[in-house]
């Protein structure tokens, strides 16, 4: 019998109540008396250099109030690049400054270099427009591919980075002269180039941003669509405007997804702060989908060279990798973490490999800033390898399955130090691939490719096991390795006089679920109902300090700290209920809701404790403070290690090219499970995304720098005809050895584990038709991309 | 979005002396117009909606076949066209999504002539004749190109009447992301003949396909066509296909359209 509530249980979503009936109340809904709109005049040349703009005309226009330019800004500071990564040679990366609006130079389109506040949205339009056209900027040539950037010298995104590189990264430089001897020395050498498509995150909710500033106390507050609240509020505040953090509130209300687009702080947040300012008037703006398009922080993005040395029966002996990453015109706050120890450490998978080298040059081009987005380098790891495994079999004429067998990790090999600098704590491999082998019913495939023969279609079977590295992250660890910030969480649970229970956490929840897993963890804790726990989150003034939700972190670290705070408020508990029980504290259990003396009848319910705690009429005063709450933060020692192995298959139709995934099988390893639902709500999300990448999305910027995929009209989002009815299972669980829940993190596992499973199932059903010359297809596997690579 | 001023006429004389003014554009379903009014890319003066006139509306049999008054929206299309002419009705039931299909009319697709619309390839594959307030034309005569027609200053469909073929059906692949038609083709047998019109295609709108037409004539089956070839050098290139793609497209889905009209 499946539990109904508590650690578990699959509870139902309390929060869709008010997103699915318009209740929920994100940014552009607030309304807020004198309130401004303020509209950005954005670059329409993908590089240039600033002249003159001349604000005369625009500011004399209806309504407007104030007009900014770069000019405005340029005394205070950029917003900074949140790691510091040292290329091979040990000299640090070249971090040019990101201004608030575009100085001297625009350098992407939609790079904003002025800004407009009018009393309306349609007036600081109309102005926008004059402003642009009394605006002179001179077209430079575009940089836009990678190659192309690195090879002239002559064309810079930023005048001062000559070779527009920001750092030539080595993972292990150490090793480097071993893994190249390994692969000299290896029986048989496979090869494959792979772009790693670039993708626009296209949360639901466009970024939106509302200023306020109260002249009588000095204070600022800034509402806006953030992932991480009192990160938004430190880069602000300390990094950007220098206002002392004590002086800003940071509120994110509901989101409406982020995707990791919303993790980082953006300069439109600074400009309505320094618009509220001015103005003593509360600053709104909100992004037009096109704005989103244009200015979200995009992800991926990578070309890579990957080769992998092996035996002739499979055995991989080495890796070497050799990637382009995009950071398009300026460093967003991950963006050099996230192609560098986010997807280098992952480069040996769930498999024992001897020798791994991985090198990685990021580039400036005049295209937006590339970073983390769902799985951030662990999909592009990821899909290296099983992109190159797989072919390794064909090749070699070896069973994917087989060869997976023959080198993933065993689970007498934990914990494993890895080659590529990360200790796996746990896991059982072999477990999820059997798991998957027989939810996809992998014996029958035969007969389906047959049956969808019959039909005129190729069928095609792929297969991806994964891993990834979540839960970011240890603070002392990510420091070692050029973090700028720590990594831990927090969480406050506040137990009211009457029992009921209020949880402040640093997490923030914009789409997962928090507010009902939280509580249904705190509640079987206490031995009380879901109901009487509520989680407050993304309010700086309401929260203790927490680094927010990305990296599928939210339940391994600030899930974790919340449970230390409940374990700190029974310890409490115990010494109130010894006192009024007048026994030992150590003679005091807690069980099922009750504080008893061990042996004997005499118990106080936790409401009892707690009323106690706040009415302290019988209470050890001399000895304990009043009031029931407690503070925890926690820094895990870890990251989590999620696996899983996925079957994709796939029908082809050779006529059109057009491919379609029939069926989706996932074994995944989260460790243990708090709310099953919510864990297959995720794993569908993820899915879906990699679907996505691996089908229909991709990102194009013509030799002008213009964005070609710019709308709906051209950028592909899958929808719910372009992916199957899951299958999803989540029984084999090793737990995590390091957080007291022993969770790890489902948030990213689907978009990280699927696009090599499509993609290696399309490859498979072209070969199974006779296309034996397809070596591979890049992402997006379009339909006309197939149809070139049958017809090519 | 900037300002103007709406009309909404509720006869057909009335639409045209409005459609006269200064800075006037017919507006029907808006699919395309108002999401281009939003970006700021087209600011008419005066909007004139042709969806309050009651006789542009509406399914219904008569002279030359089905009349299908010029605003009547897909989704009454797909709805009440499906026992005259169901392939046609299919047509429409595919275009969009519901909303896009409760908003955007049939005159308004034609009128427009976005190249890979759906509603053209019908029109040309059936011979219709689009009815404006001011005279018939016949459908080879009314495409001229990308979003160019041989509608003049201030002239409006008002309908557009399909004879009914024996056999037809219309086969679309989709546009990954608009889902417009990457290719359409639309096959139409009549009693004289056949024909084929493919819309998405051509790098000057929807056209026919006389080839095939030819062949098809005289052997109605997919098989009639498998000689033929399609020159790409007509053919459109753009992000989500080349030109030689596309010239298999129209092949493979003409063939496909045949056996779907059985």
């Amino acid at each position: 019998m499946p539990k109904d509530h508590g650690i578990g249980a699959s509870s139902k979503r309390r929060e869709d109540i008010r997103f699915l009936t318009g209740r929920g109340v994100y940014t552009d809904d607030m309304a807020l008396h004198a309130q401004a709109a303020a509209v950005f005049v954005r670059s329409n040349v993908a590089h240039g250099r600033i002249g003159k703009i001349d604000t005369t005309k625009a500011s004399a226009m209806p309504g407007v109030l104030a007009i900014f330019t770069g000019e405005d800004f340029k005394d205070v500071g950029g917003n900074p690049a949140g790691w510091l990564i040292n290329s091979r040679d040990g000299t640090p990366m070249r971090e040019p400054k990101r201004p608030v609006l575009a100085h001297g130079k625009v350098r992407h389109v939609g790079d904003a270099y002025a800004a407009v506040i009018a009393e309306t949205v349609a007036q600081a339009k109309d102005a926008a427009e004059q402003l642009a056209e009394d605006s002179v900027i001179e077209e430079l040539p575009a940089i836009v591919d990678m190659k192309a950037a690195v090879a002239d010298a002559s064309n810079r995104v930023h005048d001062e980075i000559p070779d527009n590189v920001c750092f030539d990264w080595g993972w292990i430089e150490d090793n480097r002269a071993a893994v190249d001897a390994a692969m000299k020395a290896a029986p048989h050498v496979v090869t494959l180039n792979l772009v790693n498509n670039r993708l626009i995150p296209n949360a639901m909710e466009p970024r939106a941003s509302i200023g306020e500033y109260n002249p009588g106390t000095g204070d600022y507050k800034l509402t806006t669509t953030s992932q991480n609240p009192h990160l938004t509020r430190l880069l602000v505040a300390a990094f950007v405007l220098g206002i002392p953090e004590n002086k800003l509130t940071v509120v994110a209300p509901d989101v409406g997804g982020g995707f990791g687009s919303k993790i980082y702080h953006y300069g439109e947040e600074a400009l309505v702060l320094a618009a509220a300012k001015k103005l003593g008037r509360p600053v709104r703006w909100t992004a037009e989908r096109s704005e989103s398009f244009l200015t979200d922080a995009h992800g991926r993005d990578h070309v890579t060279k990957i080769e992998l040395g092996c035996t002739k029966d499979g055995e991989i002996l080495a890796i070497r990798t050799e990637t382009l990453a995009n950071v398009g015109a300026y460093l967003s706050n991950f963006s050099t973490a996230t192609p560098t120890f986010l997807h280098g450490t992952l480069m040996s998978g769930p498999y024992k490999v001897p020798h791994v080298y991985v090198n990685v040059k990021t580039v400036f081009t005049n295209t937006a800033p590339v970073d983390a987005y769902r799985g951030a380098g662990r999909p592009e790891a990821t899909y290296s390898l099983e992109r190159v495994i797989d072919q390794m079999c064909r090749e070699l004429g070896l069973d994917p399955f087989e060869v997976r067998r023959k080198n993933l990790l065993t689970p007498d090999q934990f914990p494993y130090q890895s080659p590529v600098g990360l200790l796996y704590d746990t896991g059982n491999y072999q477990a999820t691939l059997d798991k998957a082998v027989q939810m996809a019913d992998v014996a029958g495939f035969e007969k389906r490719a047959a049956e969808s023969k019959a039909r005129g279609k190729l069928r095609g079977m792929g297969l991806s096991t994964w891993i990834e590295a979540c839960g970011i992250a240890p603070s002392n660890l990510v420091g070692i390795l050029g973090s700028r910030v720590g990594l831990f969480d927090a969480a406050t649970v506040r137990v009211n006089a009457t029992g009921n229970i209020s949880v402040m956490v640093g997490a923030h929840s914009h789409g997962q679920g928090h507010e009902t897993v939280f509580a249904q963890i705190v509640a079987e804790k206490l031995g009380i109902p879901e109901s009487s726990v509520d989680i407050v989150h993304g309010d700086t003034s309401k929260i203790p300090f927490g680094m927010g939700s990305y990296g599928s972190r939210s339940l391994a670290v600030c899930g974790t700290a919340m449970t230390k705070a409940v374990d700190k408020i029974i310890a409490k508990g115990k010494k109130i209920a010894a006192h009024m029980l007048e026994a030992a504290e150590g003679d005091i259990t807690f069980e099922d809701g009750k504080f008893s003396v061990s042996g004997t009848d005499k118990a106080k319910t936790f409401g009892e404790i707690a009323f106690s705690a706040y009415v302290p009429h019988n209470y050890p005063l001399e000895t304990l403070e009043p009031g029931l709450e407690e503070t925890a933060f926690y820094d895990p020692a870890n990251f989590t290690y999620p696996a899983g192995a996925y079957i994709c298959e796939v029908e082809v139709d050779e006529g059109t090219g057009k491919v379609e995934v029939v069926a989706f099988h996932c074994a995944d390893d989260f460790g243990n499970v708090m709310n099953p639902m919510i864990v297959e709500g995720q794993v569908h999300g993820g899915v879906g995304q990699g679907i996505g990448q691996a089908l229909l999305e991709f990102t194009t910027y013509d030799e002008n720098g213009q964005l070609l995929t710019g709308s709906y009209m051209d950028y592909p989002m899958p929808r719910a005809e372009d992916v199957p009815f899951y299958n999803v299972d989540y029984s084999c669980q090793t737990p995590c050895t390091h957080n007291p829940l022993g969770v790890k993190g489902c948030g990213e596992a689907g978009a990280i584990g699927s696009p090599p499973a499509v993609v290696n199932a399309v490859i498979d059903a072209l070969h199974r038709g006779g296309h034996t010359h397809v070596k591979h297809i890049d992402m997006p596997v379009s339909p006309s991309r197939v149809w070139s690579a049958i017809n090519g | 979005m900037h300002n103007f001023d709406f009309a909404k006429p509720s006869t057909i004389a009335d639409a045209a002396n409005a459609l006269a003014g200064e800075g006037a554009q017919a507006l029907s379903g808006g699919q395309t117009l108002i999401p281009t009014m939003k970006q700021r890319l087209a600011a008419p003066g005066v909007l004139v909606s042709l969806t309050g006139i009651a006789e542009m509306q509406g399914v219904c049999t008569g002279d030359g076949g089905l009349h299908i008054g010029a605003a009547t929206s897909h989704a009454v299309v797909a709805k009440d066209a499906h026992p005259h002419y169901r392939a046609l009705a299919e047509l429409a039931g595919g275009i969009g999504d519901p909303a896009v299909r409760s908003r955007g009319t049939i005159g308004g697709s034609i009128a427009n002539n976005d190249p890979a619309a759906c509603y053209p390839s019908a029109v040309l594959a059936s011979g219709a004749t689009v009815v404006t307030n001011k005279r018939r034309i016949g459908s080879d005569d009314y495409f001229q190109g990308l979003f160019t027609t041989a509608l003049e200053e201030g002239e409006f469909i008002t309908s557009v009447v399909f004879p009914i073929p024996q056999k037809a059906a219309y086969v679309k692949f989709n546009q990954p992301a608009s889902r417009f038609a990457l290719t359409g083709v639309f096959v139409a047998k009549f009693a004289n003949g056949v024909r084929v019109a493919v819309t998405g295609a051509g790098n000057d709108g929807v056209f026919r396909w006389k080839e095939a037409e030819a062949a098809l004539s005289a052997n109605f089956s997919a098989s009639a066509i498998s000689g033929l070839t399609v020159d790409p050098a007509g053919m459109n290139t753009d992000l989500h296909g080349s030109a030689a793609y596309r010239a298999n497209l129209v092949k493979v889905l003409t063939g496909r359209a045949v056996t779907a009209a059985g």
